[in-house]
C-alpha cells in the first residue's frame, strides 16, 4: 500500500496527473496598477488509484487554489490536469461537468458547508437530484446505507445540521461527498476544525473508506503529523511551488527542504519530564 | 504562596428556550498562583468557554451561576457590583478570544483600538495615552510597531491581529489574562510565535494566565499546570509534565493516545488506525461518572455514584474510582 503514488510502476497509471500547473490571480491596487499573484507555480504530481497524497504548507502557500483547480471549479492559467485520461484543464465546460461528480470536495468547517435549513436527508440527496438520477424509494435506501457507512445512525435523517455535533456534521459531509461514488476525494483541511478525539475518529473513518471503496484521496492540511499518518506520499508547498515531495515516512524522518523542517518544528510535541517544564 | 484567583465549587447551568435546564459546569474548583500559567484542556461541550466567561461574569443571558465563588483580590467576583466588575474586567483581569478577525473593529486603526481600552480605565491626558499605546505595541511587535499602530485589521495577518488583541489585553497591566483558544485559527508556526509572546509577557510582567485549549500538545512546555475538563467537571489537575506525559484519568489517557505523533524515529506509523474514544461527548449519563459510557476501564461502581477528586500525589488530583484506596 505504501508509496504507490508517483512511482515508476509501468502497470499502474495515476488517476490524476498534474503537469506544470500554474494559476495567476490578478488584482488591481487602489492606484489602478496591475498586480499579479502567483498562487500556483509549476506544480506537478500524480496520484495512483487507491492511494493518498497529502499536500502540506502554511496559509497562503496555494493549497486551496490547487484543490479548486483539481475539482474543476477554477481554470488554471497554464498546465494540464489529466484525470482518467482527459485533460480537464483544456476541455469544454460541458465535458468538465461530466468530470465534476467524480471529484468531490470536503471542506474545513462542516457547520458552514452544510445548508442549515435542510434536513440530513435533503443534504445527502441533493447531489443525486442535481444529476437527475431520480427514484425516491431507491434514494432513501441509498441515504440510509451511506449514513451507516460513515458511522451515523439513520435516526438523524430528519434532523437539521444544527442538531448534530461537529464530528457528526463532518461525517455527514463525507457521506454527501460519497453519494455520487466519486473516484477522487479532496479533503481541504477537513480535520482542522475538529476536536482531537474527533479528528482521530474521522481519520480512522477515512482509512476505512479507502480500504473498502478503493477511493483516491488528496489530503490538504497544515498538520504534518496527521498528513504523515494518513498519506502514502507528502508534497510540501511553499509560495505556490512544491518544494519537497516523497514517501510520508521519508519526509517525516529526513526532511530536506527548509519549509518542511519549519513545519515539522511547528508541530507541538508532548514532552515528558523537566524539559517540558516552562522556564521561570 | 496564596492564590491570586480562587475558584470554589462553581456550578453553572443554561436554560433552553423550552425551559429545560442544562448543567454546563459542576463543582469546578481550582486556584491560580501569581505568575502561573494554567492550561484548561477540554473538547467541544466540556464547558471550557463557560468557565472563561463565568470567571468575570460574561455569560449569555440564559446562563445562571447556580452556586460557587470566584475570589480575586479579596472580592467574590460572582457577588461584586456591576461597577466594581467594570473596573476589574479589561484592567485587572482581561480576556482574549479565539477569532481575532471578529474581535477587532474592522474600520478602526489598530492603535486606536488599544488606546480606547486604555482610555476606558485611565484618566490620563491625550499625549500620555498615546505614549502608553505605543509602548504596549512595542511590547508585542518588536519590529514594526509603528506601521501596525496605523494599520486597519484587514491589512494585518492572522498572527498580527492576534497580537493586537494581546496588546489590548495587556494595555492596563492586568495581573491575570484569560485566553480562550487564542491560537486555534492560526498556522502551527504562528501558534508557536504567539505562545512565545505570552511566555515573554509572563517573564516581564509576571502575568498569570488561564489558557483554554482543545489541543493538549500546545500546553506542553508552556503551561505550569493542566486542568482537564470533561462534561463540565474537573477530571484531572496536576503539573503539566505529569498530566501530559503520564496521565492518570482514563479520559486524559485516551485523548492523548488519539493524537498522531511525529516523534517515533524507529516506528513507521502511517496508515495505522489511531486509538479512539468511542461514542460522543454530547450525551452525558444522568448518574455516576460522566465519562463512564465511553470509558475503557469502567467498573461496576462507576454507574452508581460520581467519583470524588482524589490525590494521586500532593499536587495531582484525579476524579476516578481507580485511584480509590
Amino acid at each position: 500500500m505504501k508509496s504507490k503514488a508517483f512511482t515508476d510502476d509501468q502497470n499502474m497509471q495515476p488517476l490524476i496527473r498534474v503537469e506544470n500547473l500554474s494559476k495567476l490571480h490578478e488584482r488591481r491596487s487602489l492606484a489602478g496598477a496591475r498586480e499579479e499573484v502567483r498562487a500556483l507555480d509549476g506544480v506537478s504530481f500524480g496520484i495512483l488509484p487507491g492511494s493518498t497524497l497529502a499536500v502540506v504548507g502554511e496559509s497562503g502557500s496555494g493549497k486551496s487554489t490547487l484543490a479548486s483547480c483539481l475539482a474543476c471549479l477554477e481554470f488554471p492559467t497554464a498546465g494540464n490536469i489529466w484525470f482518467d485520461g482527459t485533460d480537464v484543464a483544456a476541455v469544454r465546460e460541458s465535458l468538465r461537468r461530466q468530470v465534476r461528480p467524480q471529484i468531490q470536495l470536503i471542506f474545513q468547517d462542516p457547520a458552514s458547508s452544510l445548508n442549515p435549513g435542510w434536513r440530513t436527508l435533503e443534504i445527502l440527496l441533493e447531489p443525486v437530484i442535481l444529476q437527475g438520477k431520480f427514484n425516491l424509494k431507491e434514494m432513501r435506501r441509498r441515504a440510509a446505507s451511506l449514513l451507516e457507512r460513515v458511522g451515523l445512525s439513520s435516526e438523524i435523517m430528519n434532523r437539521p445540521p444544527a442538531e448534530l455535533s461537529g464530528g457528526q456534521r463532518q461525517r455527514l459531509a463525507i457521506a454527501r461527498a460519497l453519494t455520487l461514488e466519486p473516484k477522487l476525494l479532496i479533503l481541504d483541511e477537513a480535520l482542522s476544525a475538529l476536536d482531537c478525539s474527533v479528528q482521530a475518529q474521522i481519520a480512522n473513518l477515512l482509512l476505512e473508506l479507502q480500504d473498502s471503496l478503493g477511493i483516491t484521496c488528496l489530503f490538504i492540511s497544515h498538520d504534518l503529523a496527521m498528513a504523515a499518518h494518513l498519506a502514502d506520499e507528502i508534497a510540501v508547498m511553499h509560495r505556490g511551488r512544491i518544494v519537497e515531495q516523497g514517501p510520508a515516512d521519508r519526509i517525516l524522518k529526513h526532511p530536506e527542504h527548509e519549509t518542511t523542517r519549519q513545519l515539522l518544528a511547528a508541530v507541538p510535541k508532548i514532552t515528558s519530564g523537566e524539559q517540558g517544564a516552562p522556564e521561570k | 504562596m496564596a492564590y491570586i484567583l480562587e475558584v470554589q465549587d462553581l456550578h453553572v447551568a443554561y436554560r433552553s428556550r423550552e425551559g429545560a435546564v442544562h448543567t454546563a459546569l459542576t463543582d469546578v474548583s481550582f486556584g491560580l498562583m501569581p505568575g502561573e500559567i494554567i492550561g484548561i484542556l477540554g473538547e467541544s461541550g466540556s464547558g471550557k468557554s463557560t468557565l472563561a466567561g463565568s470567571l468575570v461574569r460574561l455569560l449569555p443571558g440564559n446562563a445562571t451561576i447556580v452556586r460557587g465563588g470566584v475570589h480575586f483580590e479579596g472580592k467574590d467576583l460572582l457577588r461584586a457590583k456591576p461597577e466594581e466588575l467594570q473596573q476589574i474586567r479589561g484592567c485587572r483581569i482581561s480576556l482574549i478570544f479565539q477569532e481575532p478577525s471578529l474581535a477587532l473593529h474592522p474600520t478602526m486603526r489598530a492603535g486606536e483600538q488599544v488606546r480606547q481600552v486604555l482610555a476606558a480605565h485611565n484618566s490620563r491626558g491625550k499625549t500620555a495615552l498615546l505614549e502608553r499605546t505605543l509602548e504596549v505595541f512595542a511590547e508585542v511587535f518588536p519590529q514594526e510597531a509603528d506601521r501596525i499602530v496605523r494599520s486597519f485589521p484587514h491589512q494585518l495577518s492572522g498572527g498580527q491581529r492576534q497580537r493586537v488583541l494581546i496588546a489590548q489585553a495587556i494595555a492596563c497591566g492586568p495581573s491575570i489574562v484569560i485566553a480562550d483558544e487564542p491560537t486555534a485559527s492560526l498556522d502551527p508556526s504562528t501558534q508557536m510565535e504567539i505562545l512565545e509572546v505570552f511566555r515573554k509577557l509572563r517573564r516581564k510582567m509576571g502575568l498569570a494566565m488561564i489558557f483554554i485549549t482543545h489541543n493538549p500538545a500546545l500546553l506542553s512546555g508552556f503551561a505550569d499546570r493542566v486542568l482537564v475538563l470533561y462534561g463540565g467537571r474537573v477530571v484531572e489537575l496536576g503539573r503539566a509534565p505529569d498530566v501530559l506525559a503520564s496521565p492518570r484519568h482514563p479520559y486524559t489517557k485516551a485523548l492523548l493516545a488519539s493524537i498522531p505523533t511525529v516523534l517515533d524515529e524507529t516506528e513507521s506509523a502511517p496508515r495505522k488506525k489511531l486509538p479512539v474514544i468511542s461514542g460522543e461527548s454530547s450525551s452525558l449519563p444522568l448518574e455516576g461518572c460522566v465519562f463512564e459510557p465511553r470509558c475503557s476501564e469502567r467498573m461496576d461502581i462507576c454507574t452508581e455514584r460520581e467519583p470524588a477528586r482524589l490525590n494521586v500525589s500532593e499536587i495531582h488530583t484525579v476524579a476516578c474510582f481507580k485511584y480509590e484506596k
